[in-house]
């Protein structure tokens, strides 16, 4: 439809808002049920012997549609305040892949088997290159190629052998269970592989060392980094690997397999490195990139513990980094839009000229980090609590290093801008005006700083919807 | 009524290819009309032998030529054979060639100027000998059919630019070798069996026990290294990719998809229907694992050296190695679904390649050059033919839901079953592989700047006018690229009805 109503721009983006409200309308209907603990299915017709395309609502499922949907409204508004006050080009096609991406999301979010997620994995990584592409210029290529060649690459070397082998060791059946979907048909050693290779091979979740397609895909204009990035794209890519830890192998037989300790390690081995590198970064938003980076690989070790604290951190993680995550890159693209600055070393002093967005970073940040009284700080608290119940002290101490690591790579922004002088130029005092970027930037930067605080406050729907699945 | 069909098939373009002939020295131009028409017919009684066999209680038509009754029990005459498998490869054929012709409307006159009113025949000839090699009952009768085909291929190869008649010429020897070799395999069964009819030949063999025989060994040798020659099993390959990639483009269109596919076919029947699953996978026989192990190999090299590659016909035909290493891999892995697979991957295959060679050789014919470069900043000034394209680029990397998806879903399952991980490896490497190659293409189609028009484009491009502009191009070639495409998904969203298809008959074979 978006495509019908090219040439006239408000009528192209109200379809875009229209379907989106649309979409975030539909899944409250189904929220209720899915709080009363009913899973609800669609059948959509087998397509290979036994496998049907199937849509299964569930906790898990509602909690990533939520979140997906309700942020692509205000990804919408905010695109249209950054594309339009760039005057970039080639917007029908972005607005175009950017609602086939977001339905990609949602097919995973409820996709009921593995083959249906596959699917919908990799439409998701085909839409959404023409939006990481989009600039056209050499980096945008390089940074697109990087994009492909490593989450199509890691799918079909990885996820696929894996998803077959799940499907003829199972006799033929792919669907998430609440149980286990291998049983007892797997050993030790095969268990090690396949899970590793489920993992590594949905590279969406930027473990290393496939995570190097995140910060090349930060090409892309800011919406596109925004949502995708820290919201649809990324978070597919650790739901998928939520499924697969609770819905095909089930945490009772990676327990009795004992083979979780080694992705313990990666996601931990992730976290301190991506942090580490993400001190080094000047430029803003490829900071940011690694700071996904790491917080996605907390997602990964919450549940690698295997624990129902630590799946319940993981997922409400998920909901946490992404209105922390996306306040951060909405700043960010606000920045570019009203002052052209990309790097960190020019942000200082910035507060003054942008108070609310720079606010904004501040509250974002903080949630990132952890710290009470924002959203964050829960689903870090049930991760500590998870790493203690499953007697990871170690992964606890990493879990505490990474929150310093994450203060020192991001406060520092907010308090330059606030607390120093930007530096003078020709001896002059220059008065610094207001000057932020336009309303339709800065409104829903504010909406999901402020997003991060209410969801401290009321966080309980997330964790009613997550213990539909850590209960049994 | 239906009981005729078998032969319908084959007389109609018979038929049409004589008129042809005729035809062609007072009107040309009438040759494409009369052709589209046989061929039509073909196509479409070839879709209600479908159903026909679909229906029956045996789901299978049997026809005898000419009336032969049976004698002792044993047939005289030579029989035609269709069960579902044959039907299916049967439409594949006659859809592919209606199809083509409708491709081939604009082309003919460019490309073989002089010769119309025999391309068409020797089109029309090929599809009856393609059709027969797949009905045939008479292990002679389908030597007779191979050397058919091979003779009209030949000749319509030879009639593309300067040096498609020394790829011809290699295709003759090989071609020859090849035929040769299934005739001497063919000799051996008949001198010790005394029949030439597969059934019969079955039978005998297994009322004797004359499996462990060194002369039935010897002669099942003797075919398959016929058959894989005329197939292009690594590495008996070495006359397909100049064959292919020099042939006018609209014979090239046609046999690519076709002919090798046609051939695994015999491939499987001879192993399956004649020889019977305990002669070919008994322990005895050290040669399945050797075999599957050439397969790899086959789909490996065939995927390197595509890669290596700058001129995309060339690619293409080496991705069809490949994808003939995944056919002779699956079949010789395990009974059931490595078979099934395969035969799958047959119709898959043939949808793919097709889609794929139509829509290069639009592009080479527009921008005039057939190097990969050719395709730079297409995406924006002939967005149709790349759509079809990629549909086809997706299908060989293996996205679903195209069809190329399902055959690798199936043979890597076959793959797991088995317990053979080098298989299952080697076709995700050539996954990844041809991810690679088409996405280098896609790259350039999407972002490079249209390359200008070269002076020494491609002779068998030779257009009098050197201002080729790049825009869309006629309808009659579209169509058939839309067509193409389109049963390339639909045969992906359709596999589970077609799988189980093959599987009951695969069943009713092996028993």
């Amino acid at each position: 439809m978006i495509l019908l109503f090219r040439k006239r721009p408000d009528a192209r983006e109200g379809v875009t808002f229209l379907a989106a409200f649309l979409k975030l309308g539909m899944i409250f209907m189904m929220l209720p049920l899915v709080k009363e603990g009913k899973i609800l299915h669609f059948r959509f017709g087998e397509i290979l012997p036994g496998i049907p395309i199937e849509f299964r609502v569930d906790g898990l499922g509602m909690l990533f549609a939520l979140v997906a949907s309700s942020l692509w409204i205000l990804t919408t508004l905010y695109s249209l305040g950054y594309m339009r006050g760039l005057k970039e080009h080639d917007q029908t096609r972005f607005f175009v892949c950017f609602a086939l991406s977001l339905s990609a999301t949602i097919g995973v979010a409820f996709a009921g088997n593995l083959l249906t997620l596959y699917i919908f994995y990799e439409i998701l990584s085909l839409s959404t290159y023409p939006l990481v592409t989009h600039n056209g210029d050499k980096e945008a290529r390089s940074g697109g190629r990087t994009y492909l060649s490593h989450l199509l690459g890691t799918s079909v070397a990885f996820v696929l052998p894996a998803m077959i082998y799940c499907y003829v060791k199972s006799g033929g059946d792919l669907n998430f269970t609440d149980g286990s979907l291998l049983s007892t048909n797997i050993g030790s050693d095969a268990g090690l592989i396949v899970l590793l290779a489920f993992t590594l091979g949905f590279a969406k979740s930027g473990l290393m060392p496939f995570h190097s397609w995140l910060p090349n895909a930060m090409v892309a204009p800011t919406p596109v980094s925004a949502l995708l990035h820290a919201v649809a794209v990324v978070k597919v890519g650790v739901f998928c690997v939520i499924r697969v830890f609770t819905g095909v192998f089930g945490t009772d037989l990676i327990e009795e397999l004992d083979i979780a300790t080694v992705i313990s390690y990666v996601a931990a081995f992730t976290i301190v490195v991506s942090s580490l590198i993400a001190l080094t970064q000047d430029n803003l938003k490829r900071r940011l990139a690694f700071s996904t980076v790491g917080q996605l690989a907390y997602i990964v070790l919450g549940v690698s513990f295997l624990t129902s604290n630590g799946v319940t951190g993981s997922a409400m993680h998920i909901a946490m980094h992404a209105f922390g995550k996306i306040t951060l890159f909405f700043c960010a693209g606000a920045i570019f839009v009203a002052t052209g600055k990309k790097y960190v070393s020019q942000m200082v002093g910035l507060g003054r000229q942008m108070p609310v967005t720079m606010l904004a970073f501040l509250l974002g940040s903080l949630s990132i980090i952890g710290l009470p009284p924002f959203g964050g700080a829960w689903s870090k608290w049930y991760l500590f609590l998870g790493a203690l119940e499953a007697d990871q002290l170690a992964m606890a101490v990493v879990l505490i290093i990474s929150s310093i690591l994450n203060i020192a790579y991001l406060l520092p922004i907010p308090i330059n801008a606030f607390f120093r002088r930007p530096p003078q130029e020709d001896g002059q005092v220059e008065t610094i005006k207001i000057k932020e970027a336009p309303m339709a930037c800065v409104v829903p930067l504010s909406i999901t700083a402020v997003g991060g605080l209410l969801l401290f406050i009321f966080p309980e729907l997330g964790f009613e919807l997550v213990q539909l699945i850590t209960k049994k | 009524m239906t009981e005729h069909f078998p032969v319908l098939i084959l007389l109609v373009p018979l038929f049409g290819a004589l008129i042809v002939v005729l035809l062609g020295r007072e009107r040309p131009d009438q040759c494409w009309v009369t052709s589209l028409i046989s061929l039509g017919v073909s196509s479409l009684i070839s879709f209600f032998t479908i159903i026909a066999v679909l229906s029956g209680k045996v789901q299978t038509l049997r026809y005898r030529m000419g009336g032969w009754p049976e004698s002792d029990g044993y047939e005289v005459g030579i029989e035609l054979r269709v069960d579902i498998l044959a039907a299916l490869v049967v439409f594949a054929v006659t859809f592919v060639g209606f199809v083509n012709t409708i491709y081939s409307k604009t082309r003919a006159g460019a490309e073989v100027r002089g010769k119309i009113p025999f391309f068409y025949a020797l089109i029309q000839l090929l599809i009856v000998g393609l059709c027969g090699i797949v009905m045939t009952n008479d292990a002679f009768n389908l030597y007779v059919l191979i050397e058919i085909t091979s003779l009209t291929s030949y000749a319509l190869i030879a009639m593309g630019n300067r040096r498609a008649a020394l790829s011809s010429f290699n295709y003759v020897i090989m071609g020859t070798i090849g035929a040769s070799f299934y005739l001497i395999g063919v000799g051996y069964l008949y001198i010790k069996t005394g029949t030439l009819n597969i059934d019969d030949i079955r039978m005998v063999l297994g009322q004797n026990d004359l499996w462990e025989h060194q002369s039935i060994i010897v002669a099942f040798i003797f075919i398959m290294l016929g058959v894989w020659t005329k197939m292009a099993f690594f590495p008996l390959h070495g006359w397909l990719p100049n064959a292919y990639a020099y042939a006018p483009s609209m014979t090239g269109t046609f046999m690519a998809p076709l002919m090798t596919k046609v051939m695994v076919y015999v491939m499987i029947r001879v192993m399956v229907w004649v020889f019977g699953n305990e002669f070919v996978y008994s322990s005895q026989h050290v040669w399945g694992e050797i075999v599957i192990w050439m397969s790899v190999l086959a789909i490996v090299a065939g995927s390197l050296l595509a890669l290596a590659r700058t001129d995309i016909k060339k690619i293409l035909t080496y991705l069809i190695v490949a994808e003939v290493g995944y056919m002779v891999g699956g079949s010789w892995l395990a009974e059931g679904i490595g078979q099934a697979g395969a035969f799958y991957h047959i119709l898959s295959d043939a949808a793919m390649t097709f889609c794929l060679f139509i829509a290069a050789s639009i592009i080479v014919l527009r921008v005039g050059d057939s190097r990969v470069n050719a395709f730079d900043g297409l995406f924006r000034k002939m967005p149709l033919t790349m759509i079809g394209f990629t549909v086809g680029a997706l299908s060989m990397i293996g996205l679903p839901p195209t069809c190329g998806f399902f055959s690798k879903w199936y043979l890597i399952s076959a793959g797991i079953e088995a317990g053979h991980w080098g298989y299952a490896c080697a076709l995700i490497f050539s996954s990844l592989v041809n991810a690679v190659i088409f996405f280098r293409i896609f790259e350039r189609a999407y972002f490079g700047k249209i390359s200008g028009v070269k002076e020494d484009h491609f002779p068998s491009d030779s257009d009098a006018n050197p201002d080729i502009r790049i825009k869309e191009v006629p309808w009659s070639m579209l169509v058939p690229l839309f067509i193409a495409s389109g049963s390339v998904i639909l045969l992906g969203i359709m596999n589970r009805g077609l799988f189980e298809w093959i599987q009951t008959a695969l069943k009713i074979m092996n028993t």
